[in-house]
């Protein structure tokens, strides 16, 4: 691929600039970032995988709540293990970058909200979501009766076909009137 | 849930039993939760591929409807797709494979129309890369998250509009009065007709100049500055004849006030207007403010982790007071009469305090600029006198100190909810903030028109105000200065000691201080405030949009400095979409606020005779009528028409119908969007009984066909048992479904 040589080929960049919602100057920067996190054998390797442990102390997902779920979402490993290629680290950025569309952004924001990967938001979800939100010590959680009032009220607001879970087009359409969602969806390399 | 179940159903086996199901609009969520499992079940279980014809069929549905997918999502750029790097590349591949079965105009077509996107995009990023600030929001917004950024991107939009102000200004004023010598026109100055009226003491001083006098003057605009392009009185120029044209510079003046107040009115609207709409539509029916606060709660930029730590507990803060808020409502509603009754009598008694502690407030104002202005005229010493000087701003400052904390204290008692609480308590800062610069121009309004003899000679007091447009200038020029002082002094003498004392010393005291907490609603007050002094001045003290530029542009630093190493965001949050429409309101009063001086001493008092750019008129806004009677007969037709009552009552009522047509419109769509949803969920209903029926012949099918009949029953029986919507129900089935996949993969 070249993504091991210290700069990247042109015709990789230009390819890349197509590819994601990054500019130029952004791609160049998730490189340099992502050769630093490589170790000096990884770096002879044809396609280096980061593992998630290191990928995890990137200062701008250490102290994101959900740095595991984006780890899983975004990798193409097939071990399951959260580990990154730079595409999958570039796909990552894309996502959380200023220009991505509102489509791509809830399209990604659902995956990773949704800890079982079942392809709905249920009960189970929105409670680890609620945790991960406040914090998962146990004076920071809500209280067994609060979290039920506050999942029954998101439910009431977003389950629209009342099936007791929140799907994709359900999450998209409350994601689309949600005025913070866009500006707050963004991670800054 | 129940669906995933039938799906799961469909999976292991029995799935061209039921192609109704890929119809179904919840089938869309599936599809990428399948193409996942298809890896997985790849990766870990062979057998389940081999073993049924389920493999195919899922890869069958994918292929056909990734194909449906392809050709609506033709016209879209592949970035648009949620899809892994290689997914992507392959689309790619594929769509130029295609391409090329197309004829060479398409292609070509094809071609330039992504160089041209290329180009645009980059050219938006050039453009981006331009604006003033980018790399300091964009630090700010990593580190402190959106909310407080929203307050920094307000400060640069005030920062253009000042400057934006200030070319018109300069352009059009200032402009030709300087190069008039230079293009030989020539410049005719008013006249001096030798009244009373029009006798204009200088102020400068002369002989020998102590240096201290010259910072006297440069902080309160008099003395040598005086006579210079700072202030209304300087522009004593009736026309300039260039070679060809003739250039009514009192129209220009005029032309310009009037039109920088539109300028800045429009841009605000404009910015605002995504914001009203958004928030029109979430206090309709305060349709999912729950999801948001999930949903989009966290921020993704914050990197720092005392910031993260910060919006996790404001979060529980918000959650936890949105739960109580609900079953305070529910408290609410349930009250007694006469409960009822003692709450008001408490909230008017407390209004009725805070009324006489506002009036105080606003006589103590007056009071001072009364002072003020009649200890100008007799100089004493160096301090003293600046004191004087600055007296009004002293006591608006002080005032605008302590009133919000007063009225944060008097909210307790008023029982109300808490985020009405919060509102409220800075509807009344705001009042307070924007009638005080008001109560200071009445003040001095009051002084300017009382003359010793009533009624005066000249329609104001020309003894001691000979040019009162440039003394209300001073005292704007005054109070811009001192506000910019005050908030450089806050954060260098209050703030940095606070932090230096928070962490330096471990008493209980000073821990239970805290740190400075980055307020956003007072800062922004604070700088609206100065932005209204800013867009009353300007009509007096023209240059006075190029001191705020500069003032602003220094406040930027200040505070991204104090917010980086002296602050802590507060812990009550302010989301980006509400402060967004907050500000550009409060801005909005500020400009009605601005507007009324500015409009009230243009129309209605008589300008002063002895300085200024409209000496030959009665009042500035005379100027208009008088041009307009020079111009053809056509146009002062057309525009007499224009100003004519019957043109104002059919535009009234033009417009009045528009807003009624517009409010029955709203009324129609909220009507559809009810009924829409209730037709949601009554095909919710539908599909859930569909499916319970299906679940019923697949059983029945089942227990025809004895080689699936052993699993059969757990299946349907779980697909019928999740029917049931309670929500503990529901939970022991997430659980459960979570650990389906394997589950499913050894029934086949």
């Amino acid at each position: 691929m070249g993504t091991t040589a210290s700069q990247l080929g042109k015709d990789l960049l230009s390819e890349y600039q197509e590819l994601t919602f990054l500019t130029k100057q952004e791609i160049l920067l998730a490189h340099k970032r992502f050769t630093e996190l490589l170790s000096k054998e990884d770096k002879a390797l044809p396609n280096p995988r980061i593992p998630m442990q290191s990928i995890l102390t990137l200062p701008e997902l250490k102290s994101n709540p959900f740095r595991k779920r984006i780890c899983h979402v975004f990798s193409t490993s097939d071990m399951k293990d959260g580990s990154l290629t730079f595409e999958d680290f570039l796909d990552l950025l894309s996502a959380f970058s200023d220009s991505a569309t509102l489509e791509i952004k809830s399209h990604y924001a659902f995956r990773i909200f949704d800890f079982d990967d079942d392809g709905t938001l249920d009960v189970g979800d929105l409670e680890k979501l609620v945790n991960c939100l406040t914090g998962e010590t146990d004076d920071t959680r809500l209280t067994p009766d609060e979290m039920r009032q506050l999942i029954n009220n998101i439910l009431e607001e977003s389950d629209i076909d009342k099936d007791g879970t929140v799907n994709l087009s359900e999450f998209q359409h409350v994601i689309s009137r949600s005025p913070d969602f866009v500006s707050s969806f963004k991670i800054v390399l | 849930m129940e669906v995933d179940s039938v799906f799961y159903t469909d999976r292991s086996g029995r799935a061209t039993s039921n192609p109704l199901l890929d119809q179904l609009p919840s089938y869309q969520s599936l599809l990428y939760r399948r193409k996942s499992a298809s890896t997985k079940r790849r990766s870990s279980s062979r057998t389940r591929l081999s073993s049924s014809g389920s493999g195919k069929w899922g890869m069958n549905t994918v292929i056909r409807h990734e194909e449906k997918q392809r050709s609506e999502m033709q016209e879209r750029p592949v970035k648009e797709l949620p899809k892994t790097m290689a997914e992507k590349r392959q689309d790619k591949v594929q769509r130029l494979e295609q391409d090329l079965e197309l004829s060479q105009w398409r292609q070509w077509r094809q071609s330039t129309r992504r160089t041209l996107r290329r180009l645009r995009e980059d050219a938006q990023e050039w453009l981006s890369s331009l604006q003033l600030w980018r790399g300091d929001i964009h630090l700010i917004e990593g580190m402190f998250g959106t909310g407080i950024l929203s307050y920094f991107s307000f400060l640069r939009f005030l920062v253009m509009l000042n400057l934006v102000i200030f070319l018109l200004m300069f352009s059009f004023v200032i402009l030709p009065i300087i190069i008039a010598p230079y293009a030989s026109g020539n410049v005719t100055y008013n006249l001096d007709d030798g009244s009373v009226c029009s006798v204009y003491p200088s102020s400068a001083r002369r002989g020998l100049v102590i240096f201290h006098e010259h910072i006297t003057d440069l902080l309160s605009g008099g003395g040598f500055l005086e006579q210079t392009y700072l202030f209304y009185g300087y522009y004593k120029v009736d026309s300039i004849q260039f070679p060809k044209v003739t250039y009514n510079l009192p129209l220009a003046y005029l032309l310009v006030t009037v039109a920088y107040l539109f300028l800045s009115l429009i841009w605000i609207v404009k910015r605002s207007a995504t914001g009203f709409k958004r928030n029109l539509v979430q206090d309709e029916d305060r349709f999912q403010s729950f999801c948001n606060k999930i949903f989009a709660g966290w921020d993704f930029c914050i990197t720092n982790e005392n910031a993260a730590r910060l919006k996790r507990s404001s979060l529980l803060y918000e959650l936890k007071t949105d739960l109580e808020e609900e079953r305070i409502k529910r408290k609410i509603a349930g009250r007694t009469r006469k409960e009822k009754c003692r709450i008001y009598v408490i909230r008017l008694i407390l209004n009725i305090f805070v009324i006489a502690a506002l009036a105080a407030c606003f006589y103590s104002i007056y009071r001072a600029t009364v002072f003020s202005q009649k200890a100008q005229m007799k100089k004493e010493n160096f301090i003293v006198d600046l004191i004087y000087e600055y007296l009004p701003s002293i006591v608006i400052t002080l005032a605008n100190f302590i009133t919000p904390l007063l009225f944060s204290v008097i909210i307790n008692y008023e029982d109300y909810s808490p985020a009405f609480e919060i509102r409220f308590t800075l509807m009344r800062c705001v009042f307070m903030r924007l009638t005080s610069i008001g109560v200071l121009l009445f003040s001095l309004w009051s002084q300017i028109t009382k003359c010793k003899e009533e009624p005066c000679v000249c329609g104001y007091n020309h003894v001691l105000y000979s040019c009162w447009e440039t003394r209300v200038g001073q005292e704007m020029y005054k109070l811009t200065i001192f506000d910019f002082i005050i908030i450089a002094a806050v954060t260098i003498f209050v703030e940095f000691p606070r932090k230096l004392i928070v962490n330096h010393c471990d008493c209980g005291l000073a821990k239970w201080w805290g740190q400075q907490e980055f307020a956003i609603p007072q800062n922004v007050l604070e700088i609206v405030y100065g932005q209204t002094i800013c867009w009353i001045g300007t009509f007096y003290c023209p240059l006075l949009p190029a001191i705020c530029t500069i003032k602003y542009f220094f406040i930027f630093y200040i505070k991204k400095v104090s917010l980086i190493n002296n602050c802590r965001p507060a812990t009550r949050p302010f989301r980006a979409s509400s402060s967004n429409f907050f500000f550009l309101g409060v801005l909005l009063i500020g400009l009605t606020l601005a507007c009324l001086p500015v409009a009230v001493s243009v129309g209605q008092i008589q300008c002063s005779q002895a300085c200024g750019p409209f000496v030959n008129y009665t009042t500035s806004w005379e100027v208009l009528p008088r041009t307009v009677s020079q111009l053809p007969t056509g146009v002062r037709r057309f525009l007499f028409a224009l100003s004519s009552e019957a043109f104002a009552v059919s535009f009234f009522v033009i417009t009045c119908l528009a807003m009624f047509y517009v409010i029955a419109l709203a009324g129609a769509h909220k009507r559809v969007i009810n009924q829409l949803r209730e037709q949601l969920a009554m095909e919710g209903r539908d599909k859930r009984f569909l499916i319970q029926k299906l679940c019923q012949a697949q059983r029945q099918s089942a227990i025809r066909s004895p080689g699936s009949a052993s699993k059969s029953p757990t299946r349907a029986s779980r697909g019928s048992s999740s029917y049931h919507t309670s929500f503990a129900n529901n939970y022991t089935e997430g659980v459960f479904l979570a650990h389906s996949p394997p589950d499913s993969s050894t029934h086949v």
